[in-house]
């Protein structure tokens, strides 16, 4: 398990110091995470890594998971897709389903929390319960909520307006709500295996198994083989580049295996990139994190060419290994990358391309934005940030007051 | 004699609901901003780029300029001296003033793309002690070496701006406890807007030193 202090070299002591005071503060308020699932996806990754960290400071933090079979989370992932803006009908009886089931967990859970933080639309309903037994209720939304599809968005606010207080990572994921709305991004943990110090010889190896030349520019972009991430306008965008720079291609992700058309943009981008043997497209399977950092790594420009994004944390994993970044200004990238002074920002092919020749031929520069991404990252997108940002919402829903400044 | 004590600050940013698509819309929303919103767009860039030089303008400049590509209007918006400005409401009129002037030249309105829009948001700060007090000069010369960065933005910025002491916390007590008159007036003369934290901080500790020297 992780320790607090191991971050202490990475972010310096004040941070640390920081996280305790903020400790002491909170220091034996329960704080009752509940969401939908133990293991598998971007929730509980992130809860598995808070929880313990914001016990160790002292908070007598929690993690409840709520009960539900096939039909009910079929209901949800129906909401998931509507609140993407997927046009969907719904019947009113899946929103009675729904509800049923919110509310037998609302009567099996021990509701406890001094702050009860719920995560996501599935558990949303759970507030009924405010009423009978008070409490701080605060709701993260971890999802891009901006182009719901009205009648789930109208069905979901009703329950959102009963929080305290709603969690959102981009503005753009915002909704107008009766209820303060707190901005805090997700992050990164700089000492997970995608993102911790990796030797020389590490990031040799790797580029060595797939063959890849590093003594010549790499141009990578890591994501799921998925038309939303572009891969065609990137090779695109390579080959233009390559008719003035030299560089290589690497397209390296993992296949998107709940998308049908998976299949089909892969051998898209096969045929897209032909026989160009400087393309290398490589199909990772799910644990290879450390190969991925090490592509990263090595790689002259990172790109992220996404067409929509969620909050784009790749932005932020490259940047955060110094990388100079060329992504697009879709979903959450813009906060990640000011352009021209922590990155660039690209809405085409052709801009993309552009970039690519520039930062290629001029090294000082991309160095001068790799440095002052990993700086931005280091102050706005990893792990220690997120729990200061969480512990201060805790203490705002706690001591209450609508005041700008607070002595703590 | 009351020790400097060193604070620092964390904030926890606000969403208002209040969006902007254009210069127009900017206005209207600046003017029902209250001054939380004002500090936060006009001080955020400073806390985020602590060694970045020049340093990015305030958020309403950059927008303006990256978004629109209303390139006259983020000159003149950039250009608004924060220094001058003893509290945010003055701050804000002169915001309003900027802008209002700007269009009775009667532009050409232009829409942000979607998803491009000028959120405003604003700030709640959380005021924390770091343990490190000085009793005199010299204590505090060594202080200011090693306080975290964030903790000289409190003192130089905050306290200034939107706590309304109309001067930075080192000038006032160098000037009221210590009677350090002169270096107390150097330090609230210079634009600490223009120049990176770090800068900030050398000049700073450039000013006491050599009042130490003197004394010496």
């Amino acid at each position: 398990m992780r320790r607090i202090e191991d971050y202490e070299p990475i972010v310096g002591r004040f941070r640390i110091h920081e996280l305790y005071k903020l400790g002491e503060k909170l220091n034996g308020k329960i704080i009752q995470n509940i969401n939908s699932t133990a293991v598998g996806g971007g929730v509980a990754e992130i809860l598995d890594r808070m929880v313990p960290l914001l016990r160790q400071l002292g908070i007598n933090a929690r993690w409840d998971v709520i009960k539900g079979g096939e039909e009910f989370f079929k209901i949800t992932k129906r909401f998931h897709n509507a609140l993407h803006g997927v046009k969907l009908d719904f019947h009113e009886k899946e929103f009675e389903y729904f509800l049923e089931v919110n509310r037998e967990n609302a009567e099996m859970m021990d509701l406890v929390g001094d702050v009860i933080f719920i995560h996501d639309p599935q558990p949303i309903a759970l507030v009924e319960k405010k009423k009978e037994i008070g409490r701080n209720w605060l709701w993260r939304c971890h999802i891009d909520f901006s182009t719901p599809i009205p009648q789930i968005w109208e069905f979901l606010k009703g329950y959102i307006e009963e929080y305290d207080a709603a969690i959102f990572s981009a503005p753009a994921f915002s909704r107008e709500l009766k209820i303060p709305q707190v901005l805090i991004s997700p992050s990164i943990d700089p000492l997970s295996d995608k993102n911790k110090e990796l030797s020389t010889e590490e990031v040799r190896s790797v580029f060595e198994s797939f063959k890849i030349d590093l003594s010549r520019p790499v141009v990578t972009q890591i994501s799921r083989f998925d038309y939303l991430k572009d891969p065609l306008g990137v090779i695109d965008a390579y080959k233009m580049a390559k008719k003035y720079v030299d560089c290589q291609l690497v397209l390296a992700g993992g296949p998107a295996t709940d998308d049908p058309e998976g299949e089909i943009v892969f051998n898209a981008i096969k045929e897209r990139a032909a026989s160009d043997p400087d393309i290398f497209i490589l199909l990772l399977p799910p644990a290879s994190d450390i190969e991925i950092n090490a592509l990263q790594r090595g790689s002259t420009i990172v790109l992220q060419k996404s067409l929509k994004e969620g909050f784009g944390l790749t932005v932020a994993e490259a940047l955060w290994k110094e990388r100079p970044v060329i992504a697009s200004a879709v979903g959450g990238i813009p906060l990640q990358i000011t352009h021209k002074y922590s990155g660039i920002l690209t809405r085409t092919v052709e801009g993309t391309s552009f970039w690519i020749k520039q930062l290629i031929q001029e090294p000082d520069f991309a160095r001068m934005l790799g440095k002052n991404g990993k700086e931005r990252i280091k102050n706005n997108f990893l792990i220690t940030r997120h729990l200061t940002d969480y512990m201060l919402t805790f203490l705002h829903l706690m001591e209450g007051g609508a005041e700008d400044i607070v002595y703590l | 004699m009351n020790p400097f004590v060193f604070y620092t600050k964390l904030n926890l940013t606000f969403l208002t609901n209040v969006r902007a698509r254009n210069i127009v819309e900017l206005l209207e929303g600046l003017k029902i901003s209250p001054d939380s919103v004002i500090y936060h767009h006009t001080h955020r860039f400073l806390q985020q780029h602590v060694y970045i030089s020049p340093e990015p303008p305030n958020d309403f400049a950059f927008w303006t300029q990256n978004t629109l590509h209303e390139s006259i209007l983020a000159e003149r918006l950039e250009a608004i001296n924060i220094i001058e400005f003893k509290t945010l409401a003055e701050l804000k009129e002169r915001l309003i003033k900027t802008i209002e002037d700007y269009l009775k030249e009667g532009p050409e309105i232009r829409n942000a793309p979607p998803g491009m829009e000028f959120h405003f948001m604003k700030s709640k700060s959380f005021v924390i002690k770091t343990g490190f007090n000085a009793s005199n000069l010299l204590e505090f010369y060594e202080t200011l070496k090693i306080v975290d960065i964030q903790t000289l933005y409190f003192h130089m910025f905050e306290a200034r701006m939107r706590m309304g002491k109309g001067d930075n916390d080192f000038s006032i007590w160098l000037r009221n406890t210590l009677g350090e008159k002169e270096i107390a007036d150097a330090i609230s003369k210079l634009d600490p807007y223009t120049v990176t934290l770090e800068g900030l901080r050398k000049n700073i500790l450039n000013i006491i030193e050599e009042r130490i020297h003197e004394k010496d």
